[in-house]
């Protein structure tokens, strides 16, 4: 099962290599691993998508736990949160596709973000679904290059009683 | 103050006295500095960097503080990292120090350049590349900080030449502060609660103590507990001589040339108390067969320890000493019963034993005998790994912690010398013994020199078998008996080696010389390599051959 993992960590040189070294030195598979400022520069946000059981998980938290520039590990994937990736697909479009494109991208709140005689570049943010469904609905015109950012995602702060 | 002054003024604040290092290009400043300092230190030159890392590791188990190394960029760190290595996996506090190439040139593959905080990442508690002298004291504080608290670790710093040279304004943090490392030392009380009540409710409980017990001195408290409660208790590697080892609830050492008692127990037991220590593989065997009626309490600093092998039910997480003097009085005493009569049974019989010889010398003899004539004194014995580190964990009783020098979690063939040296200077006072074999004392007997030209009087005995004998007795009981690559008999004149470095060399082929011969090298006030030319297939019994259960031993019976 897929685990979505917050991570604050000291804003250091070499933080991410202490970070990447100890998932492929303790044998976990890291899916996508983002890292950002805070709003507080001294602070950078990573969010780690990791595959793997409870017992992997907890090794994981744990071990991340341990390292001195971390400050702090939550696996959101446990609470109600929000999630989102941004995607660019460079896609074939030659005249003739391009509204068909172009409607599919809407249906997205998506957008068109460059443009060439025979491609379109579509940017599209969302959720993990929302990300392999556009990719889906593209594949049969063909892509010709694709970028993810990878998650980033934060605890929802209202939790829904009243 | 330059780099180097705060890099020596650090040093005195952290109260080293004695340190061990190599020097080169890289860090000619720093040991310029401690040229005008000489005398308030004592620094000891070894002969190749690995050595100066496992006499920090030997210097800080023996004495409990941090030990301190330092080498220069490139090939004198790399050649650190065994030792940081060794260091790290047994949780030992030590802070290296490592030459850089100047700032300016670092990523350029100049000369002597090497990632060395890129390499020893994943070998370290943590490191530092100090980019500006600002930094540097600062980083110091925080390293040894960081080596000797919470479950301890070697920390590196690596300081480029230009750091030493610049100045700044010193100031020496008077407290750390790490918003992401706040060890915890007191456990939880419900747990605790939780651990006593098991104890209460438990008919065949087991006290499972490892290192941790030594780190944070614990023995005391696990003995109290033992006598409270009459549970029997078993001592990993890492924790012989945190138990007295004629006492009657006393297993000794368990897992793969553990007691056939010790293993059984935890086979039979309903509940493991483990108490700094971590379900390694060579104490547990098949996992999957590991103590498969027992409830498990598991006290240690380390919260990722917790659950790692096996699965906890009782974790507490915290320092063993604080949580057991918490704990003692919630346990109630427990009277002996059929599982205290059931393990003395088994101790009667089988008990640890081999063959002796009058015609070739046992190993097991000798460290038997070297026991015999020391044990009315302050000792401290290191071991290389292999059958010389099993004999001796087997049939030299410790007595107290800290008193035998092993590379149980890394299993370093080398180690033992070097470490010697660094108890010895760490301990003038103790007679500190190598117990090697032929194989690992080679690997780092350059130190001969180093021990001659500080005086210490470290005595060595060589178990000479001419064979890498733990690898030797694997290919035989496993592998057909095809010994491939093992035979070492062309090996040095080991007693001429020792006169050619200056110190008495003797060799012992008899068993009736054997205690005659360890009675002449105590007397000798300076150091002594003794030559043991052993029985040459002699085998570590007994034995869980490795995948099997605890209860699978072989070998080792009267």
């Amino acid at each position: 099962m897929k685990h979505t993992i917050a991570a604050l960590v000291e804003n250091r040189f070499g933080v991410l290599a202490r970070i990447a070294g100890l998932f492929s030195a303790r044998g976990f598979n890291i899916d996508s691993l983002t890292v950002g400022e805070t709003e507080d520069p001294t602070i950078s946000r990573m969010t780690i998508v990791v595959e793997g059981d409870d017992r992997v998980l907890e090794q994981v938290m744990k071990q991340l736990n341990k390292l001195v520039d971390v400050i702090k590990v939550s696996d959101i994937s446990s609470q109600k949160f929000v999630d989102r990736e941004l995607v660019l697909i460079k896609v074939n479009a030659p005249r003739s596709r391009r509204s068909e494109i172009m409607e599919i991208a809407e249906v997205f709140r998506a957008k068109i973000v460059d443009i060439s005689p025979n491609t379109l570049t579509i940017e599209a943010t969302g959720n993990e679904d929302k990300i392999k469904a556009i990719i889906g609905m593209l594949k049969p015109f063909g892509i010709k290059e694709l970028a993810r950012t990878g998650r980033v995602a934060m605890l929802r702060e209202f939790r829904g009683e009243v | 103050m330059t780099g180097a002054e705060i890099f020596v003024e650090c040093l005195k604040r952290e109260g080293v006295k004695e340190f061990f290092g190599y020097p080169g290009g890289a860090v000619i400043p720093l040991f310029d500095e401690l040229y005008k300092h000489w005398e308030e230190f004592r620094f000891i030159l070894v002969r190749h960097e690995q050595a100066a890392a496992h006499a920090a590791d030997g210097y800080a188990r023996a004495t409990g503080k941090v030990g301190v190394c330092i080498a220069t960029s490139g090939p004198g760190a790399t050649n650190l990292t065994t030792g940081i290595a060794t260091a790290y996996m047994d949780s030992v506090p030590i802070v290296a120090f490592t030459g850089q190439v100047r700032t300016a040139m670092i990523g350029s593959d100049a000369f002597q350049e090497a990632d060395v905080t890129g390499i020893t990442r994943p070998i370290t508690k943590h490191n530092y590349l100090v980019k500006d002298v600002e930094d540097l004291a600062r980083i110091i504080k925080e390293a040894f900080y960081i080596a000797r608290t919470g479950r301890p670790g070697p920390v590196l710093v690596d300081v480029p030449v230009d750091i030493g040279l610049a100045e700044t304004e010193f100031d020496y943090p008077e407290k750390v502060e790490l918003r992401g490392y706040k060890p915890n030392y007191k456990g939880h009380p419900l747990q605790i609660k939780k651990v006593a009540k098991a104890i209460e409710e438990s008919e065949r409980p087991l006290l499972y103590v490892g290192g941790g017990v030594v780190i944070s001195g614990a023995h005391e408290e696990v003995r109290q507990l033992a006598e409270k409660a009459n549970i029997p208790v078993t001592t990993t590697l890492m924790a012989l001589g945190t138990f007295p080892p004629d006492h009657p609830l006393y297993l000794g050492m368990p897992g793969m040339h553990g007691t056939r008692y010790a293993n059984m127990a935890f086979i039979e037991c309903d509940l493991i108390i483990a108490v700094g220590a971590r379900f390694d593989d060579r104490v547990t065997g098949k996992i999957d067969a590991f103590a498969p009626h027992a409830k498990i309490a598991h006290i240690d600093i380390d919260p990722a320890a917790i659950s790692k092998n096996v699965e906890v039910h009782i974790p507490v997480v915290g320092d063993a000493k604080l949580i057991l003097r918490e704990l003692l009085p919630l346990v109630k005493p427990r009277p002996r019963n059929s599982w205290n009569d059931q393990i003395d049974e088994w101790k009667r019989k089988w008990p640890l034993t081999y063959r002796n010889s009058d015609s070739v010398v046992k190993p097991q003899y000798v460290v038997e005998q070297i026991y015999e004539a020391t044990k009315d004194r302050e000792t401290i014995i290191a071991t290389e790994v292999g059958q010389n580190q099993m004999w001796t964990a087997q049939y030299y009783k410790f007595h107290r912690p800290r008193t035998l020098l092993t590379s149980g979690g890394l299993g370093t063939m080398g180690y033992g010398f070097p470490a010697s040296i660094g108890a010895q200077a760490g301990r003038p006072d103790a007679l500190v013994i190598d117990i090697a074999g032929d194989g690992s004392i080679q690997m780092n007997i350059q130190e001969l020199a180093t021990v001659v030209q500080h005086g210490l009087p470290i005595k060595i005995a060589i178990l000479n078998n001419g064979y890498l004998g733990m690898v030797r007795q694997w290919q035989e009981l496993f592998w057909g008996r095809r010994y491939s690559a093992v035979d070492i008999a062309v090996q040095p004149d080991f007693v001429k080696l020792a006169e050619a470095y200056g110190i008495k060399g003797m060799r012992i082929e008899h068993p009736s010389e054997v205690r005659d011969a360890i009675e002449e090298a105590l007397k000798e006030p300076g150091p002594v390599l003794m030559d043991f030319r052993i029985e040459r297939e002699e085998n570590v019994f007994p034995m869980v051959p490795a995948g099997k259960a605890l209860h699978e031993m072989i070998g080792g019976l009267a």
